[in-house]
Parts: structure tokens; C-alpha cells; sequence
């Protein structure tokens, strides 16, 4: 991005480049653990301490870490800090550990995670990767409350586990459930879209290196099409 | 300028028809199947009916204002959509979740992929597919009578039970179900009126209630009887006539909706057979929908002249 202060570094993960309705990454964990607003705060706030944690640890390593093996390695570093992640959940909240179950490991292979450490962390001094981090993970998080909010208001009727007494007739069930997490998601992402119209980076400001199916396109399609960015 | 001097886009020569014109058609046919659930279900189907119809024209209108379009209410579109939509609904159904699943047909559907002419899907059944998941009451306070059914499925619940209902019953429409879907009597006088008019052909009602026909014969131990009670029972008569037969979500093609059709019937056979859903036709008809491009793609008719050998 051009404008390199600090502050917009973080704040850009909030809207503008929001991970899960703009860049859509994180799709996955999104989708499962937005049915109700204790899990998603919580798996939004687990991965945000990794994301930080792994950040700053890749972007302390940037200059070490050879070329060829920089994937193995990031995997390495994010894993570990899963793993304490984790057994801090399961030791101080068992309640969440066993709510998120098997996504909570698997923040491991979340896709912003190690996209922000090779888009990001790889390139950049420690001060603005650990922002980058604190703002992507604070824009995963708010993207993940947004969605279980609507999701548990209107699909069940509470708010974080308390009961919305007027609302108990107007369930509308089908927003809990798979098929309506996905209408839930393409709806917001719409609406991100609509308020960020023009604000938005386009696909090539990633360049090519940063699209995450750039191993099977050979055509740099959006590279002609989008110009000279 | 004289209007005379215009030179329009080719084709010049225009039937006289228009969308209106054939939507129009559409809610005429569908006038005897109101009657008669009307007559069956009670004057609350009216009720029904109107809230969505009027509750489908408004969404479309406010989006169109919202959004700054050009106003598209007066195509009627938007009123045969809100008019399925409450024929596919039992007469009992709360008038709040008529009134969401409007919302959902018209704003989710049509509106947000560009209005008319634009749905992936077809608005109705789409509709009626999300309040069958959504209201899991609506389902089953449907119909007082019977327990475990969902929308109109009463008389196939009933044949997988070992009861045959009498034919005649279903050809009048005498069984639990959905306030348009019952009766096929009504359905069929609106099917002619449909293909008199030349708004649909026959391809897609014919080959899909075929499919099910044919399936169902051989499942059912080679019964005409239970087999024709299968055909006219559930929604498949509505669903066949009115929802397949969308321009916008089935293929182009002769070849393309007779493909569609019996795609749509193995599905519907399929889920009612092997299914935990007493009945698919809503189901089979929307994957269908999603396949139409891929159908027509497939079946494309050769223009004249491609292909050949260069010389």
C-alpha cells in the first residue's frame, strides 16, 4: 500500500482489508465457529494472539530463514504458538476448548495467518508486522462477531448464551445451520464490498505472489485486466 | 425525433408479447389451483396469497428505489413470484414468516443478482426450499392431522405406509399439502391454459412428471394406480408446471429441458425414495436451476455454418 504509517498498517484489517469479506481468507473456521457469539469472540481472539506472536517471530527471522523452505518454516513457528494457545484455552477455559474443538488446532492452516506472514511479516520490520497482526486478527475478530451475532440473534434467539425471550418466536433456524452461515457470509461480503466500493485494494496490489492460487494460474489474467497498479 | 425514423436492434419484427403480457398468463393459470385450495384450506389462504404477493411487489420496489433502478413492479414478475411462493405454502403458515420468505425471494434471490432475467435460481422455489429449513415448525403445524410431514407430502407419507389413498381424492385434492398444490385437477386446467397460450412447452412438465411416473412404477411394484397417485401427490404437479418451467432457470433447448425434466425427476424420485425428506421435487428443481447453464452449453444448437471445413 502506499501509505505506510503505522496506524494505517492496523487499521486496514479492520474494513479495508478486512481477512474474512475482503480478502477472504479464513473461510473455514468462519463458517463453523460463527454459530454462537462466546465461540467466535474466542476463536477471533486465539487467532490474534498467534497471528501477532508468529508475525513478529517471522518477521524477527525474515533475514534468516532461506527463500526455499520459508513455507516449512512458517508452518513451524505458527504451529508452536498454536500449541501454547491452545493448552492456555484448555487450561483456563474449558468451556471454549471444548466449543471449538478441533478448529481451535487448525488455526494452525488458517489461511490469514500464513498469509499475513508471507505477504506481510516476510517483508516488513517487527514494529509494523506485530501491528499488521494485532489489526488483521482485531478484523478477524470483528468479522467473526458480526457474523455470529446475526447468526445467534436472529437463528436462535440468544446473545452469547443468554436467552432472547421477545425474539423466541421469530426463530429463523436456518441461519444456525450450514446453508445459512454461507447466506450470512455472501451477505456481509456484499456489504463490505458496498462500503469500501473503489476504497478496496484491487487483485493486483497483491501481485501475483500474494494470490493464493497463483501455483495453478499460468495466465496473470488479473494482472492485464486490472493494469497498472 | 420522429418516432417512425428509429431504427431499433434487430429483430425487427416483434410478437406483441411481452413479459408482462406473460406473466399475466402465468397468474391466470394459476387461478383454478387458488380456487381450489381455497375451497379445501379455507379463506386463510387468501390471506396467505396476499400478504406474500404484496409483501414480494414492495420488497421489489424498495430495493428498486434503494438502489436506484429502474422501476421493474409493473412487469408483474414480482407478483407471480410472491403468488407460487404462497401456493407452495400449507394455509396455516404464520404471516411474519410469509412475509421473511418474500424478503428472501425477491431481495436475496432476484434483486441482488441483478433483478429479472438475472436469477441464478428461481425466487419461488428457492423461497419455499429456505422456509422448509428455516421453519422447521412450519412444516410440521402444517397440518394437524398428520405428524411427521413436511410441505404436501401427506399422501406419500401414506403410500410408504402401506395406505394407498384413493386416486380420486388426490386428483381433487382432498389430502394435507400446501394450499396450490393438492389439487391436480386445477394444476393440469392450468398447465393447458399454459401450453394453449404458448407461454411453456411441454417438454420439462411432461418429461419430469414422466421420469417420476416411470420410477415409481417399477419402485412400487409395477402398481399404475400407486404410481399415479405418486404423480399427483406432493408438490411435484406445481412444481413440474409453474417452477420448472421458469425461462430464466431452465435450459433454452428442446433437447436441454427434456435433460432437465428427467434430471429433476431421478432427483425428486431419488430424495422421496432414499431421501429423509418425504419429498424433493423443491430440491430437485433448484440443482437443476444451478445446472441450466452447464445444460445449455451442452445442448446448443449448431448455427448453420460453424464447423464446417474451410476452404
Amino acid at each position: 500500500m502506499k501509505n505506510n504509517g503505522n496506524l494505517s498498517v492496523m487499521l486496514k484489517g479492520l474494513i479495508k482489508e478486512n481477512p474474512v469479506f475482503v480478502l477472504i481468507l479464513g473461510t473455514c473456521p468462519t463458517l463453523a465457529t460463527t454459530t454462537n457469539v462466546e465461540g467466535a469472540f474466542g476463536m477471533g481472539i486465539a487467532a490474534l494472539v498467534v497471528l501477532v506472536c508468529s508475525n513478529i517471530l517471522i518477521s524477527l527471522l525474515r533475514k534468516v530463514i532461506p527463500d526455499s523452505v520459508r513455507i516449512p518454516c512458517y508452518i513451524v513457528i505458527i504451529a508452536a504458538f498454536v500449541t501454547i494457545v491452545q493448552m492456555l484455552v484448555q487450561a483456563f477455559f474449558p468451556s471454549l476448548y471444548d466449543m471449538l474443538g478441533v478448529y481451535l488446532p487448525l488455526i494452525t492452516v488458517n489461511c490469514i495467518i500464513l498469509g499475513r506472514a508471507e505477504l506481510f511479516a516476510s517483508k516488513n520490520p517487527i514494529t509494523k508486522s506485530a501491528l499488521d497482526g494485532l489489526g488483521m486478527g482485531a478484523g478477524f475478530t470483528l468479522a467473526l462477531c458480526a457474523m455470529a451475532v446475526i447468526r445467534e440473534v436472529f437463528g436462535n434467539a440468544s446473545f452469547a448464551g443468554i436467552a432472547i425471550p421477545f425474539l423466541e418466536p421469530y426463530k429463523i433456524a436456518i441461519l444456525v445451520k450450514a446453508p445459512g452461515g454461507m447466506l450470512v457470509y455472501g451477505m456481509l461480503i456484499a456489504l463490505v464490498y458496498v462500503i469500501t466500493r473503489g476504497k478496496a485494494p484491487k487483485k493486483t496490489s497483491f501481485s501475483c505472489e500474494g494470490c493464493p492460487s497463483a501455483g495453478n494460474c499460468h495466465t496473470g489474467a488479473c494482472l492485464e485486466k486490472g493494469g497498472e497498479q | 425525433m420522429n418516432e417512425k425514423l428509429k431504427l431499433s436492434v434487430s429483430p425487427h419484427i416483434h410478437s406483441g408479447r411481452s413479459t408482462q403480457r406473460i406473466m399475466l398468463d402465468v397468474l391466470i393459470a394459476l387461478l383454478p389451483a387458488t380456487v381450489a385450495g381455497t375451497i379445501i384450506f379455507g379463506l386463510r389462504s387468501l390471506l396467505v396469497i396476499a400478504v406474500c404477493m404484496a409483501s414480494c411487489v414492495l420488497f421489489e420496489m424498495l430495493f428498486n428505489l434503494i438502489v436506484k433502478k429502474e422501476q421493474t413492479v409493473s412487469d408483474l414478475s414480482a407478483a407471480v413470484t410472491g403468488f407460487l411462493l404462497a401456493l407452495n405454502l400449507p394455509a396455516t403458515v404464520e404471516i411474519w414468516q410469509c412475509v421473511i420468505g418474500s424478503l428472501f425471494a425477491i431481495v436475496v434471490v432476484k434483486c441482488l443478482f441483478g433483478g429479472i432475467g438475472c436469477n441464478v435460481v428461481n425466487p419461488a422455489i428457492t423461497a419455499r426450499v429456505f422456509m422448509l429449513i428455516a421453519f422447521g415448525s412450519m412444516a410440521t403445524s402444517a397440518f394437524p392431522t398428520v405428524v411427521d410431514t413436511v410441505a404436501g407430502a401427506t399422501p406419500l407419507v401414506e403410500v410408504h405406509g402401506g395406505r394407498t389413498p384413493a386416486l380420486i381424492d388426490v386428483f381433487l385434492g382432498l389430502t394435507g399439502g400446501t394450499i396450490g398444490e393438492t389439487c391436480a385437477l386445477a394444476l393440469l386446467i392450468g398447465f393447458v391454459y399454459l401450453l394453449v397460450r404458448r407461454v411453456i412447452t411441454w417438454h420439462i412438465p411432461v418429461s419430469l412428471v414422466g421420469c417420476v411416473f416411470v420410477f415409481s412404477f417399477f419402485m412400487e411394484g409395477f402398481n399404475v394406480i400407486d404410481a399415479l397417485v405418486l404423480v399427483m401427490s406432493g408438490g411435484l404437479l406445481i412444481g413440474a408446471i409453474f417452477m420448472a418451467t421458469d425461462y430464466v432457470t431452465s435450459p433454452a433447448t428442446a433437447w436441454g429441458k427434456i435433460i432437465f425434466g428427467v434430471g429433476a425427476g431421478l432427483i425428486t424420485c431419488l430424495i422421496r425414495y432414499f431421501g429423509t425428506y418425504p419429498e424433493g421435487v423443491s430440491f430437485a428443481i433448484l440443482f437443476m436451476n444451478i445446472l441450466t447453464p452447464y445444460i445449455d452449453s451442452w445442448t446448443r444448437h449448431k448455427v448453420f455454418g460453424e464447423g464446417g471445413a474451410a476452404k
